[in-house]
């Protein structure tokens, strides 16, 4: 037994580059290394309230901030950010959620995928028309 | 063989431990018709090109869980996975990731078996039974439940496609948890207490994060990824709940 042992040499695979592997690890790797952005959106939205709270001009200047040039470039790419992010939160919604029994059948992962992003674009759009 | 027989490069990682000192790739120029899977090219090597390869199979059809392997790149049994998919390329066959190499395509299984007899996976019944009572009977809601989580072969392609599993050998992983959670959603099991101690840890349900491929890979469904993220509301509200309510005994 202890000459088979011996003989015994696991090779372990190191782990350097991992997500690199296989796309579905570089869309994973997207999608929290993008989350950076979101967290920062709310923190945009954030100091928004605190100059709001700080009076009329001060709310003024965060808006006029708003307008420049980097900073709408940067709302260009958070949005796209976010739509990546709507797509990706209700992809895995189902996996988060215990199962759900509809006439004794389970509700079909995509049926919860689908209903999530249709309630958001809608949602979405009646908000832009109360704006716009 | 038949007329209608191709050939394809089969490029195998070789490992043998007396001595190699790392895996290398291999090449075998493989014979094959549009019904041969990767497992029977495998063997094709093993009978007529090079009997010192070493892979571990059974069934041949996908319920014994032995020939997972990654192909390409992705875990999958080499039994259900043809070769005819790959041609007129050539076909890349590795041991599973995120396990140590025994030798070849074999892997070293034991971290999974220890884990595996740790989660106690058999049903423990809420009151003695008797042979007497009969049939411990259940509805069919109650077998929905958890069915789904129940048909998991142990194969092991869940834990080669999970990231968190190959950084962290110590995280339970997803086939495992999958299998805790099938006996906690049991209904004539009373054994939830004694396993939600490793489920609450970080090793349990909270060392996965939501990665998914497990589910993406697995040949049967079970979707482990489903298994161990509805829990984790539970693990939550039973942390802030202990606080409230404490039930003592380190519980």
């Amino acid at each position: 037994m202890s000459a088979q042992t011996d003989k015994r040499r696991p090779y372990v695979r190191p782990m350097d580059s991992w997500w690199k592997r296989d796309p579905f690890f570089v869309r994973y790797m997207i999608m929290e290394a993008t989350s950076v952005l979101v967290a920062l959106y709310a923190v945009i939205l954030l100091v928004g309230l605190l100059r709001l709270s700080q009076g009329e001009a001060a709310y003024k200047g965060w808006l006029e901030a708003l307008k420049s040039t980097p900073s709408i470039v940067l709302h260009v790419v958070i949005l796209v950010v976010f739509l990546y992010h709507l797509w990706s939160w209700f992809k895995v919604m189902p996996k988060t959620m215990p199962m759900i029994f509809v006439d004794g059948k389970k509700l079909p992962a995509e049926t919860i995928t689908y209903t999530g992003v249709t309630v958001a674009v809608v949602v979405n759009v009646i908000v832009l028309i109360i704006l716009v | 063989m038949a007329d209608s027989t191709k050939t394809i490069e089969m490029e195998v990682l070789r490992y043998r431990p007396e001595q190699d000192k790392e895996p290398f790739y291999q090449t075998y120029s493989v014979p094959f018709t549009d019904d041969w899977s990767v497992l029977q090219g495998l063997q094709y090597i093993k009978d007529d090109l090079d009997s010192t390869l070493s892979f571990r199979w059974s069934c041949r059809m996908a319920i014994c869980g032995s020939c997972g392997m990654m192909i390409d790149g992705k875990p999958k049994l080499g039994c259900r996975t043809f070769l005819r998919h790959y041609y007129p390329n050539k076909v890349r066959v590795g041991p599973l990731e995120h396990f140590p190499i025994e030798r070849d395509l074999v892997v070293v299984v034991e971290d999974f078996i220890k884990k595996l007899e740790g989660i106690k996976p058999y049903i423990i019944p809420k009151q003695a039974r008797t042979l007497e009572q009969g049939e411990n009977l259940q509805t069919p809601a109650q077998l929905e439940k958890f069915r789904q989580f129940s048909t998991c072969i142990n194969c092991m392609l869940c834990y080669a496609a999970c990231p968190q599993y190959g950084l962290n050998p110590d995280f339970t992983g997803p086939g495992i948890l999958a299998l805790m959670h099938r006996y906690n959603a049991d209904s004539r099991d009373g054994g939830r207490a004694q396993r939600m101690e490793l489920g609450h840890a970080e090793e349990g349900f909270w060392g996965c994060t939501a990665v998914t491929y497990c589910s993406e890979v697995c040949p049967k469904d079970v979707d482990p990824a489903n298994a161990i993220n509805q829990n984790k509301m539970g693990s939550a509200i039973d942390y802030f709940v202990r606080f409230v309510a404490p039930r003592g005994a380190g519980k």
